[in-house]
């Protein structure tokens, strides 16, 4: 019990930033079983109330010391269409590991480490059976990101046939365009779509709905009820002057050619541009996520945030990696005017804050000091979130949105349609990737129950 | 699926193809446009559709890129690898009596569609068409089918009027005094001269714009452009405007962002042409 928490292995940071290979390995079996044998079976389990999807994580973390891999994963599995991403990117020290009553003694029990170890020691050691087709009612799921998968695997497992529209030609969502191949191998996403395809679910890409075919007519065509995961996809801009020189790119854009078009590699065709200084503005993941790939693809970089160091809004791991891959942080900054020559992007001019009373948000507000910064730089990248996808809101009569395009919907997801259910970013405005899974689990339930009284 | 029924070279640089795609086909009309990627490592161009038949769509376009080039180089029976839509809100073709039609080079492939749809709606079509050249022009039958006035111009003097589309234009401007509307469609810099042109006459005019984009559902931002001070996307917004509106400077800059790489690109794409050339013999 007194055995402090096992590390697992890094890329050395002057290595990393020269490729674009995973980080953070993981555990070996021996690390994984010593890992979760400092778990102490409290009885309050807050792990799994801090959880999302409410993982049995005592339960499968018990079976990972006793050795038995494949049942733990079944346990994870069991309320977790996706362990293989949600070990590697969940934000697990605000969840299951910031509740761990470890912590009290040294630190938390690497949750996020084992969920991680048994979903790839399942994928190592099992093929996936091949796709079926089932029988059973009709669900249209629109949107293959973690709201839509997640909902997708649960009416399968429920006995639905399922099908889920992306607009993209790749399925994934946010997990293929947004976030970057060192943080989640593309491949592991792919293999979590065979699990699902194995268990039943179909994938129809290249499918915008709202323009490609309507809500209505995927009624028309048989499906009993539609779940929404359209995700928040649309980049906030930083609304100053010089933002449409060239040089000023969305996270979102910048990341699309990076991640779904494979812009770093060789043989893709997709341009991307190749900054000498790049400014990053923003402190969430994607803010380090597009500052990550930047360094890669031999850039320096300045992440600027306008609030300070604690209030960074991104995953601990990601900040102390992306510090580490030499991305230099400039804080209490607010981007004030693109400057540039030629219409080409000379710098960023930024006012100093200093942070005043807490916000709606609780963190504390950042205001203006009245001094003004000059950072020099080639390539700006705004990173300030995202609102939801606009395209529905423009073509579905009946929907309820909100002030940001948010798609109104309660507690399971109900919207104002009958039998259109939604979950995820599309509802909340951008969140997490378990959030989402979150909602989208919640709403096939809410689904089930609403085709059973049918 | 995505195969290409029909294939024909319109000019030396302009190809039109007839794709099967049933789902675009039933839903596309005047203005939208697809997203197509030709093959696996291949970028995601838009390209708007020109036109559409039993369960296809026609696609109109010049070989100026990388992607392009691939895409010329595929035949009847190949297919596209990827291709989504019918994106874009549709262009507002209801409720004119007379309208001006301007096409510039490829643009013309745009712009009779929605010179065919205004006309299908009653409304009296005047159409402007120029290009650099002769043997550039393109689509003039079915021009003439849906036109009640026909005017051409080449840079050159070749055929047609001598000079840009803006003589004729300008001279119909003084001449007719109920046209409702002009629709501009070609390269920037002409529909910039088109606004600047039907502004002091206060005609409703219409540009649609051709930025660079990735998904073609409002996720990169990169298709964005100002109009009438405010940042617009033309994926989801557009691709349509009102050209007294479009800051048309700033979309000619920005459709420049990727002008090293997609140079680069093309001597790739060359030098790879001759060496299979040069390998086949």
């Amino acid at each position: 019990m007194t055995q402090s928490r096992h590390t697992m292995s890094v890329q050395e940071p002057s290595e990393r930033i020269k490729n674009f290979q995973e980080v953070v390995g993981g555990y070996q079996e021996n690390e994984a079983i010593s890992e979760a044998q400092r778990c102490l079976h409290c009885k309050a389990r807050p792990c799994t109330s801090g959880c999302p999807v409410g993982v049995n994580i005592p339960d499968f973390v018990k079976k990972v010391a006793e050795g038995d891999f494949e049942e733990a994963y079944r346990i994870v599995r069991e309320t977790n269409a996706l362990p293989a991403v949600c070990g590697r990117v969940c934000p697990q020290e605000r969840q299951c590991e910031g509740r761990c009553v470890r912590n009290k003694m040294d630190e938390a029990v690497s949750i996020g480490g084992l969920e991680r170890f048994v979903a790839d020691y399942h994928m190592a050691h099992s093929a996936v059976p091949a796709p079926r087709s089932v029988d059973g009612r009709r669900v249209a799921v629109v949107g293959s990101g973690p709201a839509g998968l997640s909902c997708a695997g649960e009416l399968s497992r429920l006995g639905y046939r399922v099908t889920v529209f992306e607009a993209l030609h790749l399925a994934g969502g946010v997990l293929v365009y947004g976030i970057p191949q060192f943080r989640l191998p593309k491949e592991i996403v792919r293999r979590e779509l065979e699990e699902l395809r194995s268990q039943g679910v179909e994938f129809v890409l290249n499918a915008v709905i709202g323009r490609t075919e309507t809500i209505e007519e995927l009624f028309e065509e048989g499906y009993e009820a539609v779940f929404l995961g359209t995700g928040a996809g649309l980049p906030n801009f930083m609304h100053v002057p010089g933002e449409n020189a060239r040089g000023v790119f969305s996270a979102n854009e910048y990341l699309t050619r990076i991640n779904l078009m494979k812009a770093y590699t060789e043989n893709a065709e997709t341009p991307i541009f190749f900054g000498k200084r790049v400014i990053v503005v923003g402190g969430g993941n994607v803010a380090m996520d597009a500052a990550r790939c930047a360094r890669r693809l031999g850039s320096e970089v300045t992440v600027v945030y306008r609030r300070t160091e604690e209030e960074l809004p991104a995953r601990r791991e990601e900040i102390v990696h992306a510090k580490e891959e030499g991305i230099a942080f400039r804080f209490l900054l607010g981007p004030k005017e693109v400057l540039t020559e030629n219409d080409e992007v000379r710098g960023l001019l930024c006012a100093e804050m200093r942070l005043g009373e807490q916000d709606a948000s609780g963190r504390r507000r950042p205001i203006p000091t009245g001094n003004l910064v000059t950072i020099e730089a080639d390539c700006i990248i705004p990173a300030l979130g995202t609102s939801p996808n606009p395209l529905l809101a423009r073509t579905t009569k009946g929907l309820v949105f909100q002030q940001h395009g948010e798609i109104q919907a309660d507690e399971d997801g109900r919207t104002a349609l009958e039998g259109v259910f939604a979950g995820g970013d599309a509802v909340t405005g951008a969140a997490t990737v378990i959030l989402a899974m979150g909602a989208g689990r919640k709403a096939a339930r809410a689904i089930h129950s609403f085709l059973k009284q049918k | 699926m995505n195969r290409i029924i029909r294939r024909e070279q319109l000019n030396e640089n302009v190809v039109r193809i007839e794709v099967e795609a049933p789902r675009i086909a039933a839903k596309a009309q005047a203005g939208q446009f697809v997203i197509l990627r030709v093959n696996a490592e291949g970028e995601r161009i838009p390209l708007t559709i020109a036109g559409t038949g039993e369960g296809t769509i026609r696609l109109i376009f010049q070989t100026v890129g990388s992607a392009t080039m691939t895409l010329a180089e595929l035949q009847e029976g190949d297919e596209i690898c990827d291709l989504v839509g019918p994106l874009g809100t549709p262009t507002p073709t209801k409720g004119y009596r007379r309208a001006i039609v301007v096409g510039g080079g490829v643009g013309c492939a745009i712009a009779l569609p929605v010179a065919r749809a205004l006309s299908e709606r009653g409304t009296e079509v005047i159409s402007v068409v120029g290009f650099r050249s002769r043997a550039l022009v393109i689509l003039e039958e079915e021009f003439k089918e849906v036109s009640k006035q026909r005017y051409l111009t080449t840079d050159d003097g070749t055929a047609g009027e001598q000079g840009s589309v803006c003589v004729p234009l300008q001279r119909l401007l003084e001449s007719e005094k109920d046209i409702d509307a002009v629709f501009a469609i070609g390269p920037l810099p002409m529909m910039k001269f088109v606004a600047a042109a039907t502004r002091p006459y206060g005609v409703k005019t219409i540009a649609s714009m051709n930025p660079i984009m990735i998904d073609g559902t409002g996720m990169c931002g990169c298709c964005r452009v100002t109009v009438g001070g405010e940042m617009k996307f033309a994926c989801v917004d557009g691709p349509d405007f009102d050209a007294h509106l479009i800051d048309f400077d700033e979309a000619i800059s920005r459709n420049k962002t990727y002008l090293c790489f997609e140079n680069e690109a093309r001597e790739r794409h060359c030098r790879l042409y001759r060496k299979q050339v040069e390998d086949k013999q």
